[in-house]
């Protein structure tokens, strides 16, 4: 598990920011990366692989291992940790390879 | 659809805005040339500085008075003129070929050594809740300043969701103060674990274990290189630094092989290791993986860069002069992306680069060149002594380089090291053909993950040196893109040509 550092710590003059995740409503800081926030908040996996569909998450946290792709707002293959919290924005986890529309 | 953005032209391009990148954009500013800085992040930084100006860690003593220099890095590059294109990401470079008429930014310099006019480089801009919009700018010199990545650490379970980067955990504490909780092991070896350990005790964050995989035999071998170390600046703090951790922290020293095990959530839950020919186990709730950085080299490969094995490193950098120029005229490359030497170094080694720039643009001359680097290449000097230190005494095992069995090499891809190693066997050629075997490095992290274990393993099987073996051919684009960002690429009729050539 992740929590945020002790209050007295943080800035004072945090905004908060709400975003939704899988359907749970989550309140996050401003300036928080996705990936952030769903560490902040106790959630490690936020995928399943295209080839296994084994669950991984964040790795490296700067953009280069793509084990964080989550579908924001309806999009899919979205870097958590490259795309910043926005208010009503909705984050989903990404369940592996996309299928073929029926 | 969507607003089409005008090409931009400068002088010279920064890619990177860690202090190399500030550094060199500044100082290339000061100096005349029109300068462009492009980074992914939303604000200057790169990731020994990350979210320096936005932390919410505003008690200094937590992150170090080292973090809190990148400071001191900012102003001078606001007031410098650069201009700064954050959130994007440089994805293609290309030689534009010298056009009369069309050559130049039509200020009436000209280029001294008469070569290439210049590059066409293609880069995307995210935009909150929009697919990015991509975008080209032509510029006649390169600086690279794509700076370092964490070294793979191909452990078994090393891909379960709670097995993270050190650097990873370092990245979550600067920019949202975001700690682990619960039962937390580091792992591994390298300045940055100790650094991130006493960086967590500053913030009350109680840490389980260090498992050091550093050995005696590394100290043996890193003790001749101990005279510069102990003429260094690294000494006095580094030695404060380890003395607070190993009063705090439960030490595991010689750590020889390292396993983490799935619990029924499917996220990481115990951690198997061996230290002294004994076996032992301990349930965690996140492990932070760290043994050492490498130069981040796929913008500088695709480029078509030459890069040469680094053996006290056991990793590819580039081929550079005492300027960061490579094999390519008018690239140059400045800071850990050039070879590792820290993030003093890559201030210093930013501004030589740019000096630099300025006399390859006819700028300045050879004498101001000189005259103008003299002081950064001193300095850098300094920063640099005492690192063969660091390099041999924290030179990863060879186990934790060359994993064997079901342990994950290629985690886009999901090969295994004995399904790379097997291909090795019956005679692949190199990493290459590996991905028409395996597909290994062809998943979006374009090898950044893999690449070094794969050349190694490649290198172990056929009894090869890592330098014969090779490593991934990488091109453009160098980060996954979209076709819909493709098309948003602004359109001549040249381009519009060259695909309807063959219509009537």
């Amino acid at each position: 598990m992740f929590r945020r550092i002790d209050a007295a710590v943080l800035q004072a003059t945090d905004r908060k920011v709400r975003v939704t995740v899988d359907g749970t409503a989550l309140e996050c800081r401003e300036g928080d990366s996705v990936a952030a926030a769903l560490f902040a908040a106790g959630v490690l996996a936020c995928r399943d692989t295209a080839v296994s569909g084994a669950a991984r998450g964040p790795y490296c946290m700067m953009g280069i291992c793509y084990d964080c792709l989550v579908r924001i707002d309806g999009r899919p293959n979205q870097q958590a940790c490259m795309a910043r919290v926005r208010d009503g924005m909705t984050v989903e986890r990404q369940h592996g390879a996309r299928e073929v529309a029926a | 659809m969507s607003i089409e953005i005008a090409t931009t032209t400068c002088d010279l391009l920064v890619v990177g805005a860690g202090p190399a990148g500030l550094a060199a954009a500044t100082e290339a500013a000061a100096l005349g040339l029109s300068t462009v800085l492009i980074d992914e992040q939303p604000a200057p930084g790169g990731q020994i500085y990350r979210a320096i100006s936005s932390t919410p860690v505003q008690n200094r003593a937590i992150l170090g008075e080292d973090y809190w220099h990148g400071l001191s890095l900012l102003e001078p590059f606001a007031r410098s003129g650069a201009r700064h294109l954050p959130a994007a990401t440089v994805w293609s470079v290309n030689t534009l070929d010298a056009q009369p008429g069309t050559e130049g930014d039509g200020d009436g310099d000209t280029d001294t050594d008469g070569r290439a006019a210049g590059f066409e480089v293609a880069y995307s801009v995210a935009h909150p809740g929009q697919d990015p919009q991509a975008a080209l700018l032509h510029c006649r010199h390169i600086i690279l300043a794509t700076g370092a990545q964490e070294r793979p650490f191909p452990i078994p379970g090393w891909t379960l969701p709670g097995v993270i980067t050190a650097g990873a955990a370092q990245i979550l504490l600067k920019t949202s103060g975001v700690v682990p909780e619960g039962r937390t092991v580091l792992a591994g070896g390298g300045p940055l674990l100790y650094l991130l350990a006493y960086q967590y005790l500053n913030a009350g964050v109680k840490l389980e274990a260090i498992l050091e995989t550093t050995d005696s035999a590394q100290w043996r071998k890193a003790l001749p290189h101990a005279w510069g170390f102990l003429r260094s600046p690294y000494l006095g703090k580094g030695l404060k630094l380890l003395r607070a951790v190993r009063k705090a922290v439960p030490i595991v020293s010689g750590v020889t092989a390292l396993e983490a095990i799935a619990g029924a959530g499917g996220q990481v839950a115990e951690l198997r290791y061996q230290a002294a020919g004994q076996r032992h186990s301990m349930a965690i709730d996140q492990l932070l993986l760290h043994q050492g950085v490498v130069p981040n080299t796929n913008l500088s490969r695709a480029i078509g860069a030459e890069h040469v094995w680094n053996e006290r490193q056991d990793c590819w950098e580039p081929m550079v002069d005492a300027w960061g120029a490579t094999s390519m005229p008018h690239v140059s490359i400045a800071g850990d992306g050039a070879g590792i030497a820290g993030a003093v170094a890559a201030e210093h080694r930013g501004r030589i680069a740019a000096v630099h720039a300025a006399a390859a643009l006819g700028r300045i001359g050879k004498a101001t060149r000189d005259g103008k680097a003299a002081s950064h290449q001193a300095a850098l000097a300094r920063a640099t002594r005492g690192r063969e230190f660091f390099e041999v005494l924290y030179r990863p095992l060879p186990q934790f380089r060359r994993p064997v069995g079901d342990t994950i090499v290629c985690r886009c891809e999901e090969a295994t090291a004995e399904q790379v190693r097997h291909a090795a066997r019956i005679g692949c050629q190199g990493p290459n053909q590996l991905k028409a075997f395996l597909r290994c490095g062809m998943g979006p992290c374009q090898g950044r993950l893999c690449g070094l274990t794969v050349t190694e393993l490649i290198a172990d099987e056929q009894q090869r040196h890592p330098r014969d073996v090779g490593y991934y051919r990488l091109r453009f684009p160098t980060k996954p893109v979209t076709l819909g960002e493709i098309a948003t690429l602004p359109q001549t009729q040249a381009s519009r040509d060259a695909v309807v050539r063959f219509k009537k």
